[in-house]
This record gives structure tokens, sequence and C-alpha cells, in this order.
């Protein structure tokens, strides 16, 4: 064989820097097994050595429903109109939590795997896909609940109906998958330097609930707190959480207009996430 | 012929930051900012000091790789050998894309895969069976290549019995095996391999040793080899590299790389102790250890018909106990040359009175071949036989040989192979 003749054919080049955005779908492919088999491992180990197991995944959002009920529809007295305040806040954290478990899942991607990223190459962008996937198995066992209590509702006799645009429910969720892993890849980019984002985080995501119409209807937030009520308007995942009561309990409003800019920012949000990620995933293990 | 290159690494350098990374890092990566929009040269890399971890150096940054160049080519399999520190991991990490080079770069013509530490990503909760496939997919292998394999490498593995049962519950030794195995299955060009063979049986490392033979002879595949161990890195080796901070100062046949290293490590005709610091047994600790000639200089390298003194100096903290001493050999591939004991000792018959004793061993000319010896020595007592203690590598010489009438060689001056060099009578 002759070197001299094909030295431009190296299969590939280990070199300090990145491309720009070299999202290498193509690797990621290659890799599909292994994104399977973390997404098994997860489901697998997360309830090993647990008394009541994949019941967690229930408990956790009937209780929240049930404090949100007691506290902002009994107590502060928010109107949910026909249906029932319990039901109106179970659809709104069942969304929401998808969305928080997906950044928490992805934001310590690096600190999380920094022992296996250290020794073994793979594309590290196939940790963060697979707690998306992984997180949405979680989503479907509380979504199923979630169908449970709004047929016993609707057999007790609440005036409950589904939208048709419920058709476009599984995109929303996608969106919200999208959104959440591009805050949490900048996020785990960041952490892996500067360990603050990690404290920012914890109370960032509670403060960010309540500016996302979890509990209330948007409308509402600019009846009461007109001054304030932009910061809603803002905010896009407060879009995700009032499109899918719209289209789960057909209350509340579609805006068309705030459906095109949540897309807009999470796909902006996604590429600047992509973006640092690459940067970090060369050399972060020297950081970490 | 022309060589057919798989894999080229050209210029690779590698910087750290020392200290505390965190603590003006934005000011740094503020002023590298600030020199990247100007177009500038990032300033930091033109700092930086040789990655020496005994000397204290005055920039926060080192090199722990600098300008290393190498090609390797196909179906070869190369040692990198090194000290700690020399840079051999860091290597690896870039080699196995963990992290990024400073500066330069490597091509290859293959997949790469790597063997950094076995056992990466095996999670205690699953099964072995589920870890074979999902260690194997982090080492890049697909679903369809590892169902392939499943049976053989269970059957490697020897873990047979085990295999449905969370590895968690697994001993270390199993656990290490399950990890060889998949990786021994893995089909990459270029498989990079660190220091895998320090755990396991005897019996496994054989095993082991046996199949990367077989991948690199047999399957024609490209092996990077790091270890300590310096049997295992000689019998699979063809060719090697010697680093040393963070540079490549030799490259070349294995033997020469071994002998190289070991010619580094040992260059020490005298050791002496602190009394905390040495080795020591309740009633007796050792002192000092000398290399001298038969002037009673010291002497690193001697003519291989002259005769070599080690002199070992210790003090007794205890009387009371009957010894003895002894000593043993070993060449610079850690080949055992000999052993040898004090079976006459006065030390045997009564006990040494508090105080510094020294011991002389005289090893005669004309018995060793040339080349790098290290020594060891050891306090035993007899009746139980018990080893208080033995310290290897205390100090070393060097052997050269010479023509001439009065050594085994004559007057031939061609490779002479053997450990030892005795004159022998021919009748």
């Amino acid at each position: 064989m002759n070197t001299t003749n094909n030295t431009n054919q190296w299969l590939f080049e280990i070199t300090p820097k990145n491309k720009f955005f070299s999202l290498n779908l193509k690797e990621v492919w290659q890799y599909r097994d292994l994104l399977f088999l973390f997404v098994k491992r997860d489901v697998i180990t997360v309830y090993k050595q647990t008394i009541l197991g994949p019941l967690w995944y229930l408990i956790q959002p009937l209780f929240t429903s049930i404090t949100f009920t007691i506290i902002f529809n009994n107590v502060a007295g928010i109107d949910t109109g026909t249906i029932p305040p319990f039901l109106f806040n179970l659809a709104g954290i069942t969304v929401w939590n998808y969305f928080t478990a997906c950044l928490n899942g992805t934001s310590d991607t690096f600190k999380a795997n920094a022992g296996i990223f250290g020794k073994v190459y793979f594309p590290r962008i196939i940790t963060p896909l697979s707690v998306v996937i992984s997180t949405l198995i979680k989503f479907g066992i509380q979504f199923l609940i979630f169908i449970v209590f709004y047929i016993y509702y609707y057999f007790n006799g609440a005036n409950l109906s589904v939208n048709s645009s419920i058709l476009f429910f599984p995109i929303l969720i996608i969106i919200m998958g999208i959104l959440g892993l591009g805050l949490g890849m900048l996020i785990s980019s960041m952490v892996t330097k500067y360990r603050d984002f990690s404290n920012l985080i914890g109370f960032g995501i509670q403060l960010l609930m309540y500016l996302s119409a979890v509990m209330y209807p948007m409308e509402l937030i600019k009846q009461k707190l007109p001054k304030y009520g932009w910061i809603v308007d803002y905010n896009p995942l407060a879009y995700v959480i009032e499109t899918s009561r719209y289209m789960l309990l057909n209350v509340g409003q579609i805006s068309i207009l705030g459906l095109v800019y949540t897309l807009g920012i999470t796909i902006v949000i996604f590429f600047i996430g992509l973006l640092v990620f690459n940067k970090t995933e060369k050399s972060f293990i020297d950081t970490v | 012929m022309e060589k057919d290159i798989i894999l080229k690494a050209e210029n690779i350098s590698k910087q750290y930051r020392l200290g505390q990374v965190g603590t003006g890092t934005l000011s740094h990566d503020l002023n590298r900012w600030w020199y990247q929009i100007r177009g500038k040269e990032n300033p930091y890399l033109k700092i930086g000091d040789i990655n020496d971890r005994s000397t204290k150096g005055t920039s926060d940054y080192v090199w722990a790789l600098q300008d290393i160049n190498f090609e390797v080519e196909r179906g070869e399999v190369l040692g990198i050998i090194g000290k700690n520190g020399a840079g051999k991991s860091t290597l690896l990490k870039i080699l196995s894309k963990v992290t990024a080079p400073t500066t330069g770069s490597i091509k290859s013509r293959g997949r790469i895969a790597s063997l950094l530490e076995v056992g990466t990503g095996f999670n205690g909760e699953m099964t072995g069976r589920e870890n074979i496939f999902l260690n194997g997919a982090i080492l890049g292998m697909t679903k369809k290549e590892i169902t392939s394999k499943l049976d053989e490498i269970i059957e490697f593995s020897g873990c047979e019995r085990y295999v449905d049962t969370p590895v968690k519950r697994y001993s270390s030794g199993m656990t290490v095996r399950l990890a060889f195995a998949v990786a021994a299955f893995l089909e990459p060009e270029v498989l990079v391999i660190d220091e895998v063979l320090a755990v396991g049986d005897a019996e496994f490392q054989k095993k082991a040793i046996g199949k990367m033979q077989d991948i690199s002879r047999g399957e024609g595949r490209t092996v990077l080899f790091v270890s300590h161990n310096m049997a295992a890195v000689k019998s699979l080796c063809t060719r090697g590299i010697v680093l040393e901070h963070g540079k490549v100062v030799f490259e070349g046949g294995i033997e020469d790389c071994i002998n190289q290293y070991f010619n580094d490590l040992m260059q020490l005709t005298q050791r002496k102790w602190n009394p905390e610091a040495s080795p020591q047994t309740d009633f007796l600790r050792l002192l000092e250890a000398k290399v001298l000639n038969e002037n009673d200089e010291l002497t690193l390298n001697h003519l291989i018909s002259n005769s070599i003194i080690l002199e070992f100096t210790y003090e007794i903290i205890k009387e009371e106990r009957l010894f003895t001493h002894g000593f043993n050999l070993y060449n610079s591939q850690n080949i055992h040359i000999l052993s040898s004991h004090d079976k006459d000792s006065q030390t045997l018959k009564s006990s040494l009175k508090k105080g510094i004793y020294k011991k002389r061993i005289v090893l005669p000319g004309n018995l060793l071949a040339e080349g790098n010896y290290s020594c060891s020595f050891a306090i035993m007592t007899y009746n139980p036989f018990f080893v208080e203690f033995h310290e290897i590598d205390i100090v070393g010489f060097n052997i050269i040989d010479e023509v001439g009438q009065h050594t085994a060689r004559g007057n031939y001056s061609g490779n002479f192979p053997g450990v030892v060099r005795p004159i022998l009578k021919w009748k």
C-alpha cells in the first residue's frame, strides 16, 4: 500500500477543537443501540430495591396536585371554571413534571458521568438524549393516571370534553422535551466549569413553575396582575402548559402566536445548548 | 514496500492547569477570549513548564505532553512505557477521544476503541448478560454484533454460572474477566489498552495475553498497549516508545525500550533512609545500601570481569533475635537472576548488641551478562522461617561487557545471548 498517495484518506482526525455545529447525526445513529440500552438501564435501575417501585412515579404528582388544590383553589380561591380543580392541577403538573425531569436529568450530564466519560468515547449527546427518552416513559405512566382521574370525574358528572386539537398533544410534549434537553445541555456544560449553576437550578426551577401557569390559567394572571402579566407572556413554558390544558380539558385559550414564539425559543435554546455542549465535551474531563 | 500507516500523531501537546481550577478561571477565560476575538494566539499556550512532579515550577500551566510524534503500522503492537506521570495515560486519553489535545492532531485510518479501564459503565444492578450488552455498546459495538458473539464472550469470561446474576454480587476478579471478555471481542482496527492485566489471577492473565497476541498477530489488528508489567509488554509488543516528562525520549524495538526504561529507573548506587522511612522490622532497620567496586568506590558501571561489592548498613534496635540476611538480583526485564542468603551468619548463633553493622556481598566478575541489574535486600529469621522484610529495587548497577581472553566472550564481538556469562572450562 502506498501512504503518500492516500494521505487524504484518513478515516477521522482528532483535533483540539470541534467544528462549530457538529450534531453528527450519523455518529449518533451508529450508537443507537447504546441509546436504547441507556434508556433500558435507566428504567430498570431507578426503582431497584424500593418497595413501592414505579408507584413512586404516581405518588409525587398526586400529592402535589392535592396540595395545590388545597392551597391555590380552596385557600387562595383560584377559579378553574367548570373543570374540577384537582384535574386542572394534575394536567398542569404532569406536563410540567416532564420538563423538570428532563432538565434535572440532563443538567448534570457531565458531572454525573465523569467516570465513564473519562474512559470511553461515544457521542456524549447520547446520555442527555437517553434521559429525555426514559423520562418520556415516566411521563407516560403519569399521563395514564391523569386519564384514570379524567374518566373518574367524567362518570361522576363533571362537565369534561376533549378538544380535537389533542391530536397535536404529542408535538407539544416533544417541544417540552427539546426545551428541557437544550436548557439541560447548556447548564450541564456550564456546571463543569462554574459549579454555581448547580445551585441556581434547584430554586430556579421552583421559581419558574410559578411563572409557567401550572396552577392557574394564563388569563387569570393578566387580570389580577396586569403590571407583571407580561413576565408570563414571555415564558415559553407557560404557552405549552396552557395549550396542553386547552387540548386535554378544553379550557383556557390557544395562542398560535404564542406557540410559534415557543417553538422559536425552543429551537434557539436547543442550538445554543448543542453548541456549548459540543465545545465542552472535548475538554471537560480536564476541568470537571 | 511502503509502510502501511494506520495511525499518525503529529505534534500532540496537552496543557493542564495546576492548582485549583476554578479560582481565577473567569479572568483567564475572559483574557483568552479577548485575545481570540482580536485574532491572536491563546496567551496561555506560550507559558508552561515541563511536567516534572519533583521540581517546583514557576508557572500554573504544565505540559503533560509536548510535541509527541509517532506512527503506527497496521497490525503492529506498540508498547508505551514510562514512569508514573510521564504522560502515558494522557496520551491514551487523547487517542481514545476522551479529551482533546491542546495542539496537534491524530489521524487514523480505522476505528479506535479503548480499554482505558475495564468495566467502564458496568451497572451493579444489572445482570452479567445485560452488562455485556451495555458495556459492548459503550465500547462501540452494535447490538447485532454483541448478540452474535454473546456465547463466545460468556465462555471466554468463564462466568457462565453467574451470567444472570447482578454484577454487584460478582467478585472483583469476575468483574474484570467479564469486562475483558467483552473488550476482547471488539473489532476495531485500533485497540488501546491500559493496565488491564493488573487484576485477575495468573491463569486469566495468561489467557488475556494470549488473546491479545491473537488479536494482533492472527487478526492483524493494531494494538497500543500501556502497562507496568514489563513481561507482558515484552511478550506482546514489537515496538515501543518511552515517554519521560511528556516527551518521547526513545523509540525503537521493544527490548531496547525496556532497557532504556530500566536504565533510567535505577541509576542509584547509593541509598540512605531516614530512620522512620527505612525498611525495618521490630528489631532492625536498614540505613544504607551501596554498590562499590573492588577499591571501595561507589560505582554504577562495572566491567564484566570485575567483582562488585554490595554493602548494606543496618541498625539493631532490639537485641535478642537471631536472624540472617538475604538478597535477590533482577535484570532489566525483571527476570529473577539469582537469590542468596547468608546461611553461615554469626547473627544466627548469637544475637547482636544494639548498634550499627555492615554486611557485604561480593558478586564475582565473569558471572552476569551485560545489562542493568537491580538488587533487593531481605532480613529473615529461621525457626520458624519468616521474612521480616524484603525491599526490592534498592540499588542497581550496569555491567559492561568487554572483549578479551579474560572474559567469556573472548575475541568474539557480536551478539552474545544469555542472562549469565561465566567462563566455563572446556576440556
